[in-house]
């Protein structure tokens, strides 16, 4: 076992009184006063999550464009100056690598942002391609910090430290927050409106306190994991592995096939043939909680499917989750069981997303 | 809001960090405050049925946090008599009163003398 590294943040997390975890070879807060109450902030008000420990890959060159349509499954040519865009990173045969931001810092210049757990693969996979490419590939992960300030406050708590005008939705701009030159994207994976912001590893501290200071609550990877899941973010390793392609995970609108990227072929073929399962949102309206690995069933007991991700829904109040289920079983309303350590509890697919931070139930 | 740590003179502790208010030959049984803490904030505890049998260092419940499920196991040994439906319907109970209002099951127990197996409160808290 390896030490676990720590974010420039470490110190403000103990003195917070964090309850730290491993967590893809880092040492992370996974929660401060609670999950709850800091899942039910950031939706209310605003949290703040130390993500320090993604990955960066900086691409730059005249052929940078080029290798990312090349390795990313959406369509890179869209993404314009101060842009940001969702796909995912396949091999040939479809299966996913990773589900990645790629933001555009400018002409030649790309921000690619990781997974922790996926971030030296990415690197070398991306090392690898880039030799028949005009381009250079950097390992960015120790250049920047990353703080996500998420919930309806979040863009009004920054812009009071901010020296410029945030980005909007699923863009990035360069701006001085809290005295220090800082990457700020307006995007995130909890739902709500808010921002990303890299800075320096330097001016994390300053950021974090200010943030804090101005009202921001301290919200660790545990209200993370229950604030994605009630919007059906994917999170990589539950929901997306090697051995799902896009399609059967619910996101082939982030594939665009005709770029030729690693792995277009069969994801087409996917695409047109239709998948045996298909990643599906639940809820268990009546007991009990889902977990991972969960085998799902169908009302005449038979195996259909599996749970990938499964936690009580802090904003609902009910078990909630995703799980990979027979194709033909996975419109809204259909009534399925889970079986949660032996016991059947009644399920039910629903469409996405689970809670909607727009239109509270 | 979370109870402040305590472990009241009054009750047996085992070492799965559950606790036993003996009354003649009814327990009481709940998890500790340590128990909780480390848990986090309870979401979901189904109680046993009433007449099962619980074995002394076997589980009989299950109570969750957000992110993690854990066991509780009997103290002692016996048959349930009655459960706490409230905290089934209000799980938080266990966290801000995992010794009164957090109680989780009451059990006629089979073999009082088991009692004398369960730790008391200074012995339990030199364990922690």
């Amino acid at each position: 076992m390896t030490e676990l590294r720590r974010t420039p943040l470490f110190d403000a997390h103990v003195a917070a009184g964090a309850r730290l975890v491993p967590f893809a070879g880092w040492e992370m807060p996974v929660q401060y006063e609670g999950v709850g109450t800091e899942h039910l902030a950031v939706r209310s008000g605003c949290g703040v999550f130390d993500v320090s420990h993604m990955g960066e890959v900086e691409t730059s060159g005249p052929g940078a464009a080029d290798l990312l349509q090349r390795l990313l499954s959406n369509d890179v040519s869209k993404i314009d100056v101060g842009g940001a865009q969702y796909s995912v990173l396949c091999r040939e045969d479809g299966g996913v690598l990773d589900d990645l931001f790629t933001y555009r810092l400018s002409d030649d210049r790309y921000l690619t942002v990781t997974n922790a757990s996926n971030h030296q693969r990415d690197l070398e996979w991306f090392r690898k391609h880039a030799a028949d490419f005009d381009c250079e590939v950097e390992d960015r992960l120790a250049d920047w910090a990353m703080l996500a300030v998420q919930g309806p406050d979040a863009r009004g708590i920054v812009e009071g430290l901010a020296a410029g005008e945030l980005p909007r939705r699923f863009r990035t701009a360069s701006i001085d927050v809290a005295g220090a030159e800082c990457l700020v994207c307006g995007t995130g994976y909890t739902g709500e409106d808010g921002v990303e912001i890299l800075c320096p590893p330097e001016h994390a501290n300053a950021l974090w306190k200010a943030v804090v200071d101005a009202g921001a609550m301290p919200a660790g990877l545990g209200a993370r994991d229950t604030l994605r899941m009630e919007v059906c973010f994917h999170l990589y390793g539950n929901d997306l592995s090697e051995d799902r392609n896009p399609i059967e995970a619910g996101l082939g609108w982030c594939c665009k096939e005709e770029t030729g990227f690693i792995g277009s072929d069969p994801i087409a073929q996917a695409r047109a043939a239709g998948t045996a399962q298909k990643l599906a949102p639940f809820v268990l309206p009546e007991r009990g909680i889902a977990r991972q690995d969960n085998p799902v069933i169908d009302i005449d007991g038979e195996p259909v499917g599996v749970v990938t991700s499964g936690t009580h829904s802090p904003s609902l109040g009910y078990g909630i989750g995703m799980a990979y289920v027979r194709a033909d079983l996975t419109e809204p309303g259909t009534a399925l069981e889970i079986d949660v350590r032996g016991k059947h509890r009644a399920a039910r697919i629903e469409s996405r997303p689970l809670y909607d931070p727009a239109n509270p139930k | 809001m979370a109870a402040e740590e305590s472990y009241p003179e009054d009750l047996k502790y085992h070492p799965e960090h559950d606790w036993a208010r003996i009354d003649g030959d009814v327990a009481t049984f709940g998890i500790t405050w340590y128990a909780q803490n480390s848990l986090g904030e309870v979401v979901f505890y189904e109680p046993p049925e009433i007449g099962a049998t619980v074995s002394k260092d076997e589980v009989y419940a299950e109570v969750e946090s957000v992110k993690a499920v854990s066991d509780v196991y009997a103290p002692l040994s016996g048959e349930v008599v009655e459960v706490n439906e409230g905290a089934g319907d209000s799980p938080e109970v266990l966290n801000e009163d995992p010794y009164g209002e957090g109680w989780l099951a009451k059990v006629k127990l089979s073999d009082p003398s088991e009692v004398d197996d369960l730790m008391d409160a200074a012995t339990y808290r030199d364990s922690l």
